[in-house]
């Protein structure tokens, strides 16, 4: 009898690939919610902030990433992550209750302590943008994930030339981030709200999303088929017809960008929960150009 | 590589010498039906129980590296905070003794996704890496496909592999751990007789293999009728039971579950193997659904195998060794479907 030599994967030399750790696969930052606030009935704003200065400091991400957030014995889910990246390892996620998890972290207080991994997949590539005009795009909750591009734009107006963010919502009621909207007009960006179903506080436009951006396109139409990108998160039923419109006056497959949103349970390109087609949404997206999206069957 | 040839006889001895290790092999389970032995791997003591001339198991060997469940990590927690505590859940190196080559080629795929790609995952690396493969060539089944995906042998990814040439076996050498263990056997250099002997065999291996699927230009294809109606007649004949996938030795898609004691105090993160076919696969927080239908499901789960591993590896996910054919309650085989897809007569 004689006994194999046991191999620790952990000590062992990867030279066929050197890309990641294979200790850091489990690995989570533990973070602190260090504020909560509510901002509709539905989705609250999550300040967390990894505890371990050190950690904190090291944690970088870019506009477009999110993070999978986990409550030990609750569940673990992915988020994408609103704040800009200069705040590193101190991040703001947007949180609607709607499953196990987001229900629970509905009633958390701060001082919660939960466990933070990533950020993982692709991102906007706003250096890219520098020069150009942008329109951020966002339907419903779609303005978490472009809340995060939106303040890098903010932070270096300068860069960029014009800028035109048009938000639609259901309802007046169910506007997110309604606080910086002022601060976004100051900063010289064209905010255009929309609501589908106005109250007796709304006066502004009403309508669907394609209604303002149509009208948007028609006075944009000069800058659409050069020097312009265009971002667009939302529900999937929003991207065709947004990109579509985009296309038709003129803005190029390539300068559209998109996130999508898909079930993941690990962000690492295992589970294979998010893929569409055959595509995983945590690795190659969940920010893909529309030509991609375009050829990813089931995308959209 | 390194050729020897031992007599049948012989091979016992290497058994005994594993068994200072934990040996899994092929057994003999119990018979279906009709009196045809249905065969599994389990962890074996004794050379007399393996089934080495075994046709094919109703399961892989995946819950050795794979395991239908396996805990991530557990938490220890205190108030607000929590201690987490990650293990790989592998303590000794295993031996799979008897592998088919079709069921080699598996692990050859896992391995470039779960250990060459971005983020290998440790729980599946730590198995690998403490694996000793005897292979062990087979008779072709009337629903072995592996020929057309190129798997019905294997060239790497095991420590030894045996071809049945009558009254000896002979042994192909792939790693200095199965070098190390020729010293409890008589062995001897394979001589030209041998080398006839082995290529006449497996000559006859190759002519009988029946069940075929035809992969020219199958991404493409795939891509072409992706709204075709075949899929549509697959889908309602599916019961989306996920059973194909249980069987699969290739399938890795998995769901992750967080459980918590009664006491508050312990919690721990879960694994299961999932499948494309369940309902909720696709299903989002909120209930939205991206894949509904029972078609939709069953042709992603097609895609992701004959074309997405492609594109990224080279290399299709399946290993046709038409396990998931033969555990199908509803009779849905591989080469039936891409037939169709392929509007070829079935």
């Amino acid at each position: 009898m004689e006994r194999l030599e046991f191999v620790d994967v952990l000590k062992e030399e990867r030279p066929e690939a050197p890309r990641h750790d294979l200790g850091s696969f489990e690995y989570t930052y533990k973070a602190e919610i260090t504020n909560v606030y509510p901002m509709t009935e539905q989705e609250k704003l999550y300040q967390i902030q990894i505890i371990d200065p050190e950690k904190r400091r090291g944690f970088t991400f870019r506009p477009g990433q999110f993070v999978m957030l986990e409550v030990p014995g609750i569940g673990e889910a992915p988020f994408s992550i609103s704040s800009s990246p200069i705040r590193r390892g101190d991040i703001e996620l947007c949180i609607r209750k709607v499953g196990n998890l987001t229900n629970f972290l509905a009633k958390v207080k701060r001082g919660t302590q939960v466990g933070i991994s990533g950020p993982f997949g692709t991102c906007f590539p706003v250096e890219k943008m520098y020069g150009q005009n942008i329109i951020l795009i966002a339907g419903g909750l779609g303005i978490a994930p472009l809340r995060s591009p939106t303040m890098t734009v903010l932070e270096n107006r300068s860069r960029f030339g014009m800028v035109e963010v048009i938000y639609g919502a259901k309802r007046p009621s169910e506007l997110l981030f309604t606080y910086l909207y002022d601060m976004w007009r100051k900063f010289d960006i064209n905010l255009n709200i929309i609501v589908e179903e106005p109250d007796h506080t709304w006066d502004g436009p009403v309508g669907l999303i394609t209604e303002i951006l149509q009208e948007r396109i028609g006075a944009l139409r000069d800058v659409l088929e050069q020097e312009t990108y265009a971002i667009v998160c939302g529900p999937p039923v929003m991207f065709t017809f947004v990109c579509n419109m985009l296309m038709a006056a003129g803005l190029p497959m390539h300068k559209m960008f998109v996130s999508l949103e898909r079930r993941m349970h690990c962000g690492r390109g295992k589970c294979c929960r998010c893929n569409v087609g055959s595509t995983y949404t945590c690795l190659k997206g969940p920010v893909f150009d529309y030509w991609s999206v375009m050829n990813l069957k089931e995308a959209i | 590589m390194i050729f020897k040839v031992i007599a049948k006889q012989e091979l016992a001895k290497l058994f005994e010498a594993l068994l200072a290790n934990r040996v899994v092999g092929p057994v003999r389970k119990g018979s279906d039906k009709n009196g045809t032995p249905i065969y599994s791997f389990e962890v074996v003591y004794d050379f007399t129980q393996l089934q080495l001339d075994y046709t094919s198991t109703q399961y892989p060997a995946k819950r050795f590296f794979l395991p239908y469940t396996e805990t991530l990590c557990t938490f220890e927690i205190a108030g607000d905070s929590w201690e987490k505590k990650v293990d790989f859940n592998i303590y000794q190196p295993q031996v799979l003794f008897g592998l088919h080559a079709c069921d080699i080629n598996a692990l050859n795929k896992l391995d470039k996704v779960l250990l060459e790609s971005a983020y290998p995952t440790p729980y599946y690396a730590s198995k690998r890496k403490n694996m000793f493969i005897v292979g062990i060539d087979c008779e072709p089944q009337p629903y072995c496909f592996c020929r057309s995906m190129g798997t019905d042998t294997a060239l790497h990814g095991f420590d030894m592999f045996l071809t049945d040439l009558g009254k000896k076996y002979f042994v192909e050498i792939q790693s200095a751990a199965a070098y190390n263990y020729l010293k409890h056997m008589q062995t001897s250099d394979p001589t030209e007789e041998d080398h006839l002997r082995y290529m006449a065999v497996e000559e006859a291996r190759h002519e009988k293999f029946m069940a075929q699927v035809d992969t020219t230009d199958l991404t493409k294809i795939l891509d072409m009728e992706f709204q075709s109606e075949v899929w549509k007649h697959w889908g309602d004949k599916c019961l989306s039971c996920g059973t194909c996938a249980s069987v699969c030795p290739t399938c890795y898609c998995y769901g992750v579950a967080e459980t918590v004691d009664l006491d508050l105090k312990h919690a721990a993160k879960m694994k299961h193997l999932h499948s494309c076919n369940l309902i909720d696969f696709a299903e989002v927080a909120g209930g939205h659904n991206f894949r509904p239908d029972s078609h939709t499901r069953l042709k992603y789960r097609y895609y992701h195998k004959h074309r997405g591993f492609v594109e990224a590896f080279e290399e299709s996910l399946c290993v046709g060794c038409g396990r998931c054919g033969e555990a199908c309650l509803a009779n849905i085989t591989v080469p039936e479907v891409i037939a169709s897809v392929r509007h070829e007569e079935i």
